[in-house]
């Protein structure tokens, strides 16, 4: 059963007519042709399909169209501020914490997520809070780096 | 048959459909100056190696100076996340004297670079770098040349900075590179070897630089073979066979038809489900109702070693030194041991992904693929197509570690495309991922060895099996060895119930894991220090050189293991690189958990192009190696393999990382690869180092908290 389904994407209210079931990543990668928001498991296991609703870190590849009707989602292209980087987008690019790139975007949206959940995070939070997202060309040290100076930074703009 | 303009305007620089062959493309690049290279003679005897059907014997890479005094190198090499790019533009701008930013590398599109066999074996920076300076020192020849003719003086008299040509007498006469070029059209051919002696001389090369590509990726808008988009698309969901070697007998598609908006396609085996929407392809996918007769296949994760040392294949012998009887005959104590390793996945993170579309005469496939000119012979041959009318490009690509090298997904979107005229995507889902991997094969290794009261290695008798001999050396200096290499390595036909290949640095993990760890095993018998035991046993300065270095950085206090303090020491040789590592690590014996706290590796690599690339590839072997080492392994049965997501295969995360020191010993000498060597001591360092904390030796990889446990047992 299509249903008309409406929400804020990107800072931009749009709307769908889908079965309600579809999953919010294909939704994204395909109807919005969003392809920033990669698909590697397609089970919640790896977190490379992290995007924001309502500013928490979700994996859009576990979450339905559905769920998101009346919310707000974020994805990795609606991140920067025109061409000022976020600065977790910013931080990861300053420490080199990223090699073939296929993660990152579902690391900076966790990032983010966690941030917003977390303002001053302890490096072990920060660990905690990333766990569930994998890098198989093995960045961590780095994507960690550059979380905690996101932090720094976040903190010192306010 | 769909041939709307929109879609050939979205395969930008579609070329001319003519024949073109390899030489005849570069006509169609316009003016500048050439010059045509080949990249090394080892690499073309790998290529022979690999059974490559066609190699150029004239040039694979080529160098333009354009018109405007940019510089472009154009070659069948591709990046997959390493930094090759970054590395190669550094090399290429210091020999030419430009702008770093003013060099372009052009990389493995089949029609706009000459044929190469494809990325891997740690080959781009070390054969391929070498090879590009030569050619870049021809074209600045050229480039002198030129200037001298139009300024009236000498060669000599003239020197470079930033693309601009100047003469050292008077610095205002002065000419560009661009105003050189302009409305020029030579062609030159490289000689093979780099004159390059002193390396100390290059001010970008050696000092780090960051990755190129960092904004693209950090926005999302890097574009993977999965993110390509064309009008009238298709996504493809396949059947597939339960098991490897499964036949299939028949199948029904009757109930998948009737999903709206679908088309199924058959073709022999291939029986595809095509949508516009990927999850009603999969809908339908499902509903195929299809038998197969599987194959028995009488192996499983219970008794593998045994399986396979029934089966070991006939054994070359690669070195026979002294004589491994007499050094028996006055060793003081023997030692053999029998070394496993299991199945490893090399799990990208991006999953095999192509987008193919046949305007009804060219076919354009866009692959994740460590090897695009294979591809494009492989799809030319099965669909019976001539290769030029078929181009691969190579978007972004998310991880190979080897496993890209097989481009299984291009040839069924090809297929596809061909059949029904659409444009059709074929992403691999997780489990199709796992299924169709070329897993590091299950290898096992043999050592009987011994040494004398003073410590010194005296026989050494090595036999490797499924591994192959990369990495096989014995490093020390032993007077009586013998090295026994039993099948080719990465794969074995018929032995292994699924298919195998090259997973970083192929079979060279599995040989250091068994070498160091004997060599360790010796160590402790005798009573040594493991750090002072090797050094005593090597004559190799580069080996030497690491393992000094590593103990420096890790200060190291010697002792006998085990020490109850949990460190333990490796060294290794991988594609012309030299690395030692140390580790601490921390054992939980109740739950048999191994937490590795650090790592500390010293690494050289002749010339070290870009550090901060270099380290970040030290880095990620470390990490690479954690999983291979405490927890990655396949499960299967026969031909099936059970493990199908990252619930079961554990790939290592954040929390297991341990902090890491690098160090890079630069050395005035070619550039050596970098990418591999320092992921093959991962297993034994972490070994050794439980060892040396617990009394406990693991001789099997992956070391799983219940192999610890068991070993714990014994000790
Ligand atoms: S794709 Fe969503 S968690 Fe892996
Ligand atoms: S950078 Fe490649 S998977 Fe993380």
């Amino acid at each position: 059963m299509k249903a008309k389904i409406e929400f804020t994407l990107n800072g931009k209210d749009v709307s769908v007519e889908l079965e309600e079931s579809k999953k919010l990543l294909w939704v994204l990668r395909t109807h919005f042709n969003l392809t920033g928001t990669k698909y590697g498991c397609g089970e919640g296991y790896c977190g490379a399909c992290t995007v924001l609703i309502n500013n928490s870190a979700t994996r859009s590849c576990a979450t339905t169209i559905g769920e998101v009707a009346g919310k707000n989602v974020i994805t990795i292209e609606g991140l920067a501020q025109g061409e000022k980087l976020h600065p977790v987008q910013q931080a990861f690019a300053d420490h080199d914490a990223l090699q073939c790139g296929y993660c990152t975007p579902g690391m900076i949206m966790n990032a983010v997520g966690l941030l917003n959940d977390q303002p001053k995070p302890s490096r072990e939070d920060i660990i905690l809070g990333m766990e569930d997202n994998l890098c198989r060309c093995g960045a961590h040290n780095r994507i960690l780096d550059a979380i905690e100076a996101a932090a720094n930074e976040m903190q010192n703009g306010k | 048959m769909d041939k709307s303009k929109d879609i050939q305007d979205y395969i930008e620089g579609h070329t001319p459909t003519n024949t073109i062959k390899r030489r005849n493309f570069i006509r169609l690049l316009g003016g500048g100056i050439y010059v045509f290279f080949h990249a090394g003679a080892a690499l073309k005897l790998m290529a022979a190696e690999a059974d490559q059907r066609r190699l150029p014997d004239d040039f694979n890479a080529f160098l333009r100076i354009h018109e405007n005094g940019k510089v472009s190198c154009y070659t069948g090499k591709i990046e997959m996340g390493q930094g090759a790019n970054t590395g190669l533009a550094m090399m290429l701008a210091d020999e030419l004297d430009v702008a770093y930013e003013n060099v372009e590398m052009v990389m493995g599109d089949t029609d706009l670079c000459p044929w190469d066999m494809g990325t891997f074996g740690s080959l781009t920076t070390r054969m391929f770098g070498p090879s590009m300076l030569a050619a870049a020192a021809e074209a600045r020849t050229v480039l002198l040349e030129l200037a001298a003719e139009k300024l009236g003086t000498d060669v000599d008299n003239l020197d470079v900075k930033k693309g601009v040509v100047f003469n050292r007498q008077d610095q205002s006469e002065k000419i560009t590179y661009a105003q050189l070029t302009n409305g020029q059209r030579i062609e030159r051919v490289a000689k093979n070897e780099s004159t390059v002696k002193d390396y100390s001389k290059y001010k970008i090369m050696g000092k780090p630089k960051f990755r190129a590509d960092s904004l693209e990726k950090v926005t999302g808008k890097a574009k993977y073979s999965g993110d390509m988009r064309l009008p009238g698309m298709l996504y493809a969901r396949l059947l597939r066979p339960p098991s490897h070697g499964a036949k299939l007998i028949s199948v029904d598609t009757a109930e998948a038809e009737k999903v709206e908006g679908v088309q199924i396609v058959r073709d022999g085996d291939l029986v595809a489900a095509l949508h516009k929407d990927p999850e009603m392809a999969e809908k339908a996918r499902d509903l195929f109702r299809a038998k197969f007769e599987e194959a028995d296949k009488p192996v499983s994760n219970d008794n593998l070693f045994d399986y396979l040392n029934e089966r070991a294949p006939e054994g070359n012998v690669n070195i026979n030194e002294g004589d491994l009887s007499k050094g028996e005959e006055l060793a003081t104590s023997v030692f053999n041991n029998e070394f496993h390793d299991g199945y490893v996945a090399h799990s990208p993170m991006e999953p095999h992904t192509a987008m193919a579309y046949f305007d009804g005469d060219k076919m354009t496939v866009w692959a994740g693929t460590q090897t695009p000119f294979p591809a494009q012979s492989n799809i030319a041959r099965i669909l019976g197509m001539e290769e030029d009318k078929v181009r691969v490009k190579p978007p972004y690509l998310g991880g190979g570690f080897g496993g890209k090298s097989d481009h299984g997904q291009a040839v069924e979107a090809a297929k596809l495309a061909k059949l029904t005229g659409k444009p059709i995507m074929v992403d691999w889902s997780r489990e199709e991922e796992f299924f169709y991997d070329t897993f590091r094969p299950a290898a096992i290794v043999k050592i009987n060895s011994g040494i004398d009261d003073a410590g010194k290695i005296n026989f050494w008798d090595y036999h490797v099996y499924y591994a192959g001999d990369r990495g096989s050396e014995t490093l020390y200096d032993v007077p009586h060895q013998k090295r026994t290499v039993y099948g080719r390595g990465w794969t074995a036909p018929g032995i292994h119930p699924f298919d195998t290949g090259a997973w970083r640095g192929p079979g060279n993990s599995t040989n250091t894991f068994a070498r160091e760890t004997q060599v360790d095993i010796m160590a402790a018998k005798a009573g040594i220090d493991p750090v002072e035991f090797r050094l005593k046993n090597l004559k190799d300065q580069r080996a030497i050189d690491v393992l000094e270095a590593v103990a420096e950085m890790a200060d190291w206090k010697p002792g006998q293991s085990p020490s109850g303090r949990g460190f333990g020491v490796a060294i290794g040789s991988d594609a012309g690189t030299y690395v030692a590592h140390i580790a601490k690590v921390d054992v939980n014996k109740e739950t048999g958990e191994v937490k590795v706290l650090k790592v500390w590796v010293a690494q050289e690599m002749g010339f070290c192009v870009n550090p901060q690339g270099a380290t970040i590839q030290m880095e990620g072997c470390i990490n690479m190696g954690l999983g291979y080492s405490l927890k990655e392994f396949i499960e299967f049965e026969g031909g099936k393999v059970k493990t199908k997501n990252f619930d079961t295969y554990e790939i290592p995360r954040f929390s297991w990382i341990p902090e890491m020191e690098t160090k890079i010993l630069q050395r005035n000498a070619p550039p050596q690869g970098g990418g591999e060597p320092a992921i093959v001591c991962m297993g034994a360092v972490i070994g050794n180092a439980i060892y040396d904390q617990t009394g406990a030796r693991l001789l099997e990889m992956a070391m799983t908290p219940a192999k610890v446990i068991q070993a714990l047992k014994n000790v």
